[in-house]
């Protein structure tokens, strides 16, 4: 086997395709701002620059590995370079840590204190630029960017969006959407993932935080919490609980400390678009129209196939997203009361997704001209309430959500992951409901990581051709493949963001790939534990459909498309 | 007419040769782009108006692009001599008039076309001699023009011309005598070097793409020439396009691809007509297109427009910006000659080197060994700029010595002010000092020096430059032109050129030089690109050179040359001053004060140094001290 010599280490190379992977598998972790494994190398950052045994300097990132290197990562010659960009980087960066919300988890923050930098040698140089608000999902600051083209080519790569790009040259470089737009009047689905990946807050999360505050305090207001089903798994994140651990009791509990008067669980919701989704398949599949079905829960996907593929538009399902369907239901349900009690019932909703701000405005999810969901709260943004309210996350009991939304089934919580809206929907159009029957979906090909899945299915006598997708460029290589007439499907389902909701651009990071797989793990077990699995054995549902709901069916559950 | 054969070819090139020797006089009236600003259009018009009145004298109507049938007067490409221009040549006689104006064009037209006698106050005139013909003036009896032969020479907008002077032979030997490994093995053997800046063996570039099993691959042409005062590869895309274009085509046929590119700046309009006009023609001929000559070999030339960023002739940056990106350079690997433009395999080379192609295939590698020095074979040609007698663009054999390019082409220092140092390379070199004069210019000893040929500008500075002034310079202009991609280029720059600008303004300190030095250092060693790694390089080298000079801005606060603007001082020498108080009326700031009939005084903190006070003084009162 060839080695490679590192810091007086030998180590093996074994396929690796860069010497920064060889480095970190050496056991060192070597500092880098723009390096994803996920993306393409991109060399930007020079955080990640040795030396070897010749003397010469090189980034690890874009280096092929060669048997018989010899590299150091710490000579003196390294550390005072490493030292030198982050000081060039605090030069020109917007230096108020103490009062930015990314403080304490910035990665240029704890860069430039681990690598030693005490004292910033050059006057600050950053002029300051106007904050792009424009967004209801995300905030763009170019006074916290350090250029590290993260946001930019998730946004490209990943997401195939590429709403944002560099301008300008020099020390005057920016990113920012082409021709001085503002992110609002471009491709920009509001996934949120360049704020995920954004090691600053350059990119950030539209917070809602105070107004929720501000309708807690008011008595006049009756104020409604859902929950989605991956908030669950991953607000426990920032309490020292477990990866991917079940929280929704002490969730609640905490919604209630704070004052919420509801608390109810999307995961209900999830079981009704199953229902409304499976019955809308059922009828295309029989009627032959607008095939493929696409799923219309992710507002993401639904932006993007709208703006890049307008085409396809009258294909997306015209069920509303289990947020869009319950805020109504929840509305209609207290409508007699408010009028009562004088009051006015505001719906919060507490979801992973930053898209979901941008949803909720969206005049296809009005009932009767009225928004239906007030607020979108991320699990990022209810971290921080819970924070700053000094609830002690770890130490609560919790406690069960209130009735009658919130009995759900397994399928409503596997929304939360990639295939899981399909499995769910298979599950409901499936006969048999018997454990064995249920294990057989699940190991369809629904379930999994991968960008692009397929599964056939046996349905009513004929084949039923289904993909699971997730990644918006995965989105557009498949839509692409569908329009040359190279792929036929029925059923397809769309996550924007990969591996579904668990890693959605409102979920707390920072999230490795250890997070991402206790997540997934996390929402399966949700389901394992439910004693229904199938939204249409679901007591609650049957309840509603059979009285609340009569008549009302369309007008609640369906986007308003007229 | 399209020419299907090699016998095609040959006959062709018989008429043109016929065509060019028909007129009993030519005159050439150079259209570069110096001389075009001169008014050499007002007189190329004005020498047609005159050859169409005549009637007596026979001047034949050769070639020009809108009509088939014209005058004998052409539009050539840059003679080089900018310094002298608009300059007009006549044929057969090779008089070379210098500074002419539209005024002049009867005189000539008398006494040279009707009287073959030389308009003697027009000639090129230096210490005293009047040199008549062109071939004696200093300026190019010195040179060694072989990729600037045809340039001025000939009709850069007729083929005919460039096929009468033995153009497409090359192309032609190739198609038929060669096989695409002898045309790889030729240049390898020829060592050429890229012209473009690095100097990287063009053989060695044209076998890696040679040997890459894919069916698509592309040549690139980088005519992205974005120095700070460098045209060599304008002129020659302007005065010579078809050599090129030829150079490209032979580069395809060498490595297996059948698309080439144009890179070409924006902001050399005349450049990109003159090409497009040589493509159109070329393809009209059979040169260029499907089955070339009837062969198997197809070639299609494109061109594209930069939109004007210093960074795009950085390879990975300029195929990016071909493909309609960003114009930044990546990460390598992989190299350009392994995935290039479209993510093919590339072969990159810059207007200078291709054109050098056609006469090594010509001529042969030895031939071409038999010129400039062992490493570094073969011509190079410069833009000779600055504080020099004769500016212009100018070819040399590899090797020449700095002096004689100063000295015996350049005639000089202007004004006889003493020789201080000449910046190399634009801002990606360093500068060459007096003790530097008989250093031979070739890519290996100019890495010596930490200087580099790069494309071939070549700026001199007399005593009165100020160095840290010209290092400022060519850090604003790298700071305007980094991509912005790598920290070190982006950050590090901006910073080396605040501290630049705080020493010019007199706020530098002893301090500074050594961040200036660690800055440039780290620079040097981190950055992504070339072009990042080459940016402090004029700043490391003047601090090397001219560290007094330096030390003079930062201690004393003195720049001796008086180029320092803020670290002048204006002073009132009483003794003169018969207190008129006009400086005081006139200074903008209120910075001078006293009583009438007696001396004023500046208050030098308030003073901006504008001068006024100083251009008003009646009595010559007001001083400038440096």
């Amino acid at each position: 086997m060839d080695y490679i010599t590192i810091d007086s280490k030998k180590v093996p190379i074994e396929g690796e395709k860069n010497v920064l992977s060889l480095i970190r598998k050496a056991g060192i972790d070597l500092p880098t701002f723009c390096y994803h494994s996920e993306l393409s190398i991109y060399g930007a950052c020079r955080m990640c620059v040795v030396e070897d045994n010749k003397g010469r300097i090189f980034a690890s990132c874009s280096e092929q590995p060669r048997a018989g290197m010899v590299i150091y990562t710490n000579t003196k010659r390294i550390q005072s370079y490493r030292k030198l960009m982050i000081e060039l980087l605090l030069a020109s960066h917007d230096r108020d840590c103490t009062v930015c919300h990314k403080n304490g988890m910035c990665e240029l923050q704890s860069l430039a204190y681990r690598v030693g930098v005490h004292d910033v040698r050059f006057p600050n140089t950053k002029e300051k630029r106007p904050i792009d608000m424009s967004s209801p999902s995300i905030v763009l600051d170019p006074n916290k960017c350090i250029l590290c083209g993260d946001c930019v080519r998730t946004c490209d790569e990943i997401q195939g969006v590429g709403a944002i790009n560099f301008a300008f040259r020099g020390s005057k470089t920016q990113v920012m959407p082409a021709f001085n737009k503002k992110l609002s009047e471009t491709d920009c689905v509001g996934c949120g993932q360049c704020a995920a990946v954004c090691p600053t807050s350059a990119l950030s999360l539209r917070s809602n935080v105070t107004v929720v505050w501000d309708a807690i305090e008011d008595e006049n207001i009756r104020v409604v919490a859902q929950v989605a089903p991956s908030v669950r798994i991953a607000v426990g994140d920032h309490f020292q609980i477990p990866k991917g651990k079940n929280s929704f009791g002490k969730l609640v509990e905490a919604l209630r400390i704070m004052g919420f008067d509801e608390i109810y669980d999307t995961n209900f919701a999830a079981d009704l678009t199953v229902m409304e989704e499976s019955a809308e398949f059922a009828e295309r599949l029989e009627k032959g129209d607008n095939l493929p079905l696409f799923t219309s829960c992710c507002p993401g996907w639904v932006k993007y196939c709208e703006t890049k593929y307008p085409e396809f538009a009258k294909n997306i399902s015209t069920c509303r997203s289990p947020q869009g369907m319950f805020s109504p239901v929840i509305k209609e349900y207290f409508k007699e009361r408010d009028e009562k009690e004088g009051k006015k019932t505001m719906v919060v909703s507490i979801m992973p997704c930053t898209a979901k701000k941008g949803e909720i405005l969206r005049k296809d999810n009005f009932t009767d001209g009225r928004q239906d969901t007030d607020f979108v709260l991320t699990t990022t943004e209810v971290i921080r309430m819970i924070k700053q309210m000094g609830i002690q996350f770890d130490k609560i009991q919790g406690e069960s959500a209130d009735m009658p939304f919130s009995l759900a089934s397994g399928g409503g919580a596997i929304f939360g992951v990639t295939g899981g809206v399909t499995e769910a929907v298979l599950r409901r159009l499936s006969d048999k409901k018997d454990y064995e029957s249920l294990r057989e979906i699940s190991f369809t090909g629904v379930r999994g990581e991968d960008g692009i899945k397929e599964a056939v299915i046996e349905h009513g006598g004929r084949e039923v051709r289904i993909a699971v997708v997730n990644g918006l460029a995965n989105a557009g290589r498949l839509l692409d493949s569908i329009k040359a007439g190279e792929a036929q499907y029925d059923f397809v389902e769309v996550m924007a963001c990969k591996r579904g909701c668990i890693m959605g651009g409102g979920q707390p990071g920072p999230a490795g790939p250890r997070t991402k797989k206790r997540r997934m793990e996390g929402i399966y077990k949700v389901d394992m534990s439910s004693n229904i699995r199938s939204a249409d054995e679901n007591p609650a549902i049957q309840a509603l459909y059979q009285d609340f709901l009569k008549g009302k069916e369309h007008k609640l559950l369906h986007r308003n498309l007229h | 007419m399209r020419l299907e054969n090699r016998e095609a070819l040959e006959a062709r090139r018989i008429e043109a040769k016929e065509a060019m020797k028909r007129p009993s006089h030519r005159i050439l009236v150079c259209a570069g782009t110096g001389c075009l600003a001169g008014g050499s259009a007002g007189i190329y018009d004005k020498f047609k108006e005159l050859a169409a009145k005549e009637e007596g004298i026979e001047v034949e109507f050769g070639a020009e692009i809108a009509h088939p049938v014209d005058t004998g007067v052409k539009r050539s490409g840059c003679h080089g001599f900018c310094e002298m221009g608009p300059l007009v040549r006549i044929e057969p006689s090779n008089y070379l008039y210098v500074k002419v104006k539209a005024e002049d064009c009867e005189e000539i037209f008398e006494e040279s076309i009707r009287n073959d006698r030389p308009v003697e106050r027009l000639l090129y005139e230096a210490d005293g001699i009047k040199y008549e013909t062109q071939e004696k003036i200093p300026f190019y009896e010195k040179q060694m023009r072989l990729v600037l032969k045809n340039c001025g020479h000939i009709d850069a907008e007729n083929i005919d011309e460039y096929l009468a002077v033995g153009g497409y032979k090359a192309l032609e030997k190739v198609l038929f005598d060669m096989t695409p490994e002898e045309v790889v093995n030729e240049i390898s053997e020829s060592d050429l070097r890229g012209r473009g800046g690095g100097g990287f063996r063009t053989g060695y570039k044209w076998q890696q793409v040679a040997r890459q099993k894919v069916e698509e691959k592309y040549v690139v042409c980088n005519g992205d020439e974005g120095d700070p005062g460098a045209f060599m590869d304008r002129s020659v895309m302007e005065g010579d396009p078809h050599k090129m274009l030829e150079g490209m085509m032979i580069a395809g046929y060498a490595v297996g691809a059948s698309e080439g590119y144009i890179y070409v700046r924006a902001e050399y309009p005349l450049a990109i007509n003159r090409l497009k006009t040589a493509i159109a023609q070329a393809t009209e001929a059979g040169l260029l297109g499907e089955n070339i000559l009837g062969t198997e070999f197809s070639f299609r030339i494109h061109i594209n427009r930069g939109a004007g960023a210093f960074v795009c002739g950085e390879g990975s940056a300029l195929t990016a910006s071909i493909e309609g990106e960003r114009g930044m350079p990546r990460t390598k690997p992989p190299r350009t000659v392994e995935q290039g433009l479209f993510a093919k395999p590339t072969v990159l080379n810059n207007v200078e080197t291709y054109a050098n192609v056609p006469m090594i295939i010509n001529e042969g590698a030895k031939w071409y060994h038999s010129i400039g020095t062992e490493g570094s074979p073969g011509t190079k040609a410069f833009a000779l700029t600055g504080s020099v007698k004769h500016t212009g663009l100018i070819e040399v054999p590899m090797g020449t010595t700095l002096r004689k390019i100063v000295y015996d082409i350049g005639g000089g220092v202007k004004n006889d002010v003493p020789f201080k140092a000449v910046q190399i390379g634009g801002p990606s070199g360093g500068c060459l000092v007096t003790s530097n004069l008989e250093v031979k210019l070739d890519f290996d000893s100019l890495k010596k020096l930490n200087a580099m040929i790069g494309s071939g500008g070549l700026v001199v500075m007399d005593e009165n430059t100020c160095m840290v002034e010209v290092a400022r310079f060519f850090m604003n202009f790298t700071q305007n032109e980094s991509c912005g991609k790598c920290v070190p280029c982006r950050e590090g720059t901006k910073q080396m050129l605040d501290i630049l600008e705080d020493i010019v303004a007199g706020k530098g300190t002893e301090e500074s030089l050594k961040m200036l030095e660690e800055l440039g250092e780290a620079i040097t060693n981190t950055a992504l690109c070339g072009l990042g790694k080459s940016a402090a390089l004029p700043v490391l080298s003047t601090l090397r050179n001219f560290r007094e000079e330096y030390l003079e801005h930062v201690v004393e606060k003195r720049c001796k040359t008086g180029t320092c603007q803020a670290l002048q001082q204006y002073k009132i020498v009483p003794e003169k001053c018969k207190g008129c108080s006009k400086c005081a009326r006139n200074c903008p700031v209120n910075a001078i004060s006293g009583k009438i009939k007696e001396p004023f005084v500046i208050n030098q903190e308030a003073c901006i140094k504008c001068g006024t006070c100083l251009d008003n003084c009646p009595f010559g009162a007001i001083v400038k001290e440096s």
